[in-house]
């Protein structure tokens, strides 16, 4: 055989072409924190459990800065919310609207409707955080390198400045944020929500929880998509046998 | 076995009336079924009927996209979501579209480097790999303006930067780049014309690769040896190689539906899931991989180290930044020249016992590149990708004419039922 040398360089070279991007810049390095996710794996699903204590400490805590922009109440059904508790959930929130003579009025907010934002526009949001734009969180998990540890870690993360690092008025130091200085103070202590379900509301029970709503609202197929590359993939592997004894067959007759 | 190239009869009396008016039925029978391919063609001659049946998925998925996607600067990276979450397979749409160009990369990429190591570029296919080299601009260019669209940090910074390496151009850089963004930076009618051109690109490139197609169905396909084949080393494209490269296809959509699945993130870049701010610079712009060892040509040229010598250029008004556009352009052009360069009258590496070891140092050169080009240019990257740069122009530009001049090949079978030297039975293609 002739051809077999050809075949692992190739192979090689494919493999280095698809590491390049993981390449990137890894910044400050700062090791994350490590947790294993149930939601990563090939046939991971999100802990529903641990999503709407997740969604309960956004609602309390990061929502009083940050908006949720892509996020529809009706898109918690996926969490097992009924249809009675979305429209609750919903109700708790106004948005903007119009009466009948058009004149600007708020209505109470319904399962079709977006998350409020907290504020009116970033020009708001910069003025009231001292000039700090607190980012949307719809998109975070997909929007950092390795977002689950990422996000985690930065909700652990503040804490004394090491000797000489100094830090700017209005600002905190947090070990895990490029740079070391966030305008985020620190959001979450133990005992800062009180969980529905009873769970003890440590710092570090509170980030994975939110850390995983986050994760549900970047990406909300990912259960389908999973399910979806597991059938495909039987599919796949059928099919190919399939090819291969037909290609086998119809070559017989070459040889 | 050889062929038949009798004129197919179809046994349907509408399709035998529409054919004797129309020979479009027989044109595609004898160019796809009859079409007489060499009986030794091995896996690597797979990826041209992969390379094209990306082009159609991407074609299709893309329509599909196109239906869904706003292309202004205020609501394209909301309409990518919207697609992500309310369209009714939306993510499966653009993860497929999405990993789909780097797949087409990875097929075209092993496509063109099948006909390196086979010298199908060799007379008379010169025209065939010219042509495959314009469909490898059109690619690149769909490909760039595609990531673009939905308008994230590294399309907008992506599209900032390659933009203005028009600049580079003397005297009438700057009017050109205001004249390609439609204004004084990238904005909404950027946003617009790159969305138009993604749009239109792929059927320019459907017309090339038939155009493609049609050279090489002039004088066949070459093969893993190399040589010109008589007809009794031939057999009809179909059934033969309509289910190997259904086998192939197969194992490729393996390969391709573990990234779409599992990891459809894993090609791109977290940064593009940040909204485009013109007003924040993300720390480390970089293209998608499949750009990456031509950026990292670019990027190498500076007038120091290794290329310290090209400070020259200055006094004939090339600067640095030119140097790099000009060279980065160049490492396409070199393969438009290759059948010229290239003088060895045997095609395939089998035959060509330097050229084989030259062939994997061009691959590991690429590599190479391909790693410095995803890398922060630090002076060991720099020194690096210099060298690298080098070596890439040295393999066209200099190894391969002199290996043509004075390599020593093999000698050549007479048919690919005799193999000389006895060397093992040539295989008929698996």
């Amino acid at each position: 055989m002739q051809r077999k040398p050809l075949f692992r360089p190739i192979l090689l070279a494919l493999i280095l072409c698809g590491l390049a991007p993981g390449a990137r810049a890894a910044g400050e390095g700062v090791d994350l924190m490590q947790r294993s996710w149930p939601e990563n794996g090939p046939l991971g699903t999100f802990d529903r459990a641990a999503v709407q204590r997740g969604f309960q400490v956004y609602k309390e805590v990061c929502h009083t800065c940050h908006s949720l922009n892509y996020l529809a109440f009706r898109n918690l059904a996926a969490l097992g919310f009924s249809d009675q508790e979305l429209q609750a959930i919903a109700a708790g929130y106004k948005v903007p609207a119009l009466d009948d003579e058009g004149q600007p009025i708020e209505r109470e907010a319904k399962p079709f409707d977006h998350m409020p934002a907290p504020y009116a526009n970033p020009a708001q949001a910069r003025a009231a955080n001292g000039g700090g734009l607190p980012p949307d969180l719809s998109l975070i998990v997909k929007a950092r390198e390795d977002g689950l540890d990422y996000v985690y870690s930065l909700l652990h993360g503040f804490g004394d400045p090491p000797a000489g690092h100094q830090v700017p008025e209005g600002l905190h130091y947090n070990r895990y944020f490029p740079g070391g200085n966030i305008a985020m103070p620190q959001p979450l202590t133990d005992g800062q929500v009180t969980y529905a379900d009873g769970t003890n509301a440590s710092l570090d029970q509170m980030a994975a929880d939110v850390t995983q709503f986050l994760h549900f609202v970047a990406e909300p197929k990912l259960e389908e998509r999973k399910l979806t590359g597991l059938k495909a993939g039987i599919f796949l592997v059928v099919f190919a046998g399939v090819m291969l004894a037909y290609k086998r067959k119809t070559w017989r007759d070459l040889h | 076995m050889s062929v038949e190239t009798s004129e197919p009869v179809f046994k349907n009396g509408v399709l035998r009336w529409v054919d004797a008016r129309l020979p479009v039925l027989s044109w595609g029978y004898n160019e796809f079924m009859a079409y007489p391919a060499p009986r030794n063609l091995n896996y690597w001659w797979n990826f041209g009927s992969l390379a094209g049946f990306c082009l159609i998925v991407q074609i299709m998925t893309g329509l599909v996209l196109s239906m869904h996607y706003n292309p202004s600067a205020a609501g394209a990276f909301q309409s990518v979501e919207h697609i992500m979450r309310d369209v009714n397979y939306g993510w499966l749409l653009r993860y497929v579209h999405a990993n789909g160009a780097s797949m087409f990369f990875i097929v075209v990429y092993i496509h063109i480097f099948r006909g390196l190591y086979y010298g199908s570029y060799k007379a008379p296919r010169e025209l065939l790999w010219m042509l495959g080299v314009v469909i490898l601009l059109l690619m690149m260019a769909t490909a760039f303006m595609g990531y673009v669209l939905p308008w994230g940090q590294m399309s907008f910074w992506g599209a900032t930067v390659i933009t203005n390496l028009f600049s580079a151009i003397p005297l009438v850089g700057e009017p050109i780049v205001t004249w390609l963004w439609g204004g004084f930076s990238v904005d909404d009618p950027t946003l617009n014309r790159f969305f138009s051109l993604h749009f239109v690109l792929p059927f320019v490139i459907v017309a090339v690769v038939f155009l493609h197609i049609l050279a090489l169905h002039q004088f066949g396909s070459n093969n893993p040896v190399g040589i010109d084949l008589t007809k009794t080393d031939k057999i009809p494209f179909h059934p033969y190689y309509t289910v190997k490269d259904l086998f192939g296809l197969s194992i490729f959509l393996i390969f391709f539906g573990f990234f779409v699945f599992y990891a459809p993130d894993f090609l791109g870049h977290a940064d593009n899931y940040v909204p485009a701010n013109p007003l924040q610079t993300p720390p480390h712009i970089v293209p998608e991989w499949y750009f990456l060892p031509f950026y990292a040509i670019l990027r190498s040229t500076v007038f120091e180290k290794l290329f310290a010598p090209l400070a020259l250029l200055g006094y004939v008004g090339i600067d640095a930044k030119l140097a790099g556009v000009l060279l980065m352009f160049s490492a396409i052009a070199v393969l438009f020249v290759l059948p010229w360069l290239d003088g060895s009258k045997v095609r395939s590496a089998r035959f060509r016992p330097i050229y084989k070891w030259v062939y994997w140092l061009l691959l590991i050169d690429v590599v190479i590149l391909t790693w410095v080009g995803g890398q922060v240019p630090t002076d060991r990257v720099v020194w690096i990708g210099q060298f690298a740069a080098l070596y890439y122009f040295v393999h066209f530009l200099v190894i391969i004419p002199l290996l043509g001049k004075f390599e020593r090949p093999r000698p050549l079978p007479e048919s690919i039922g005799k193999p000389v030297l006895g060397r093992a039975r040539l295989q008929p293609a698996e």
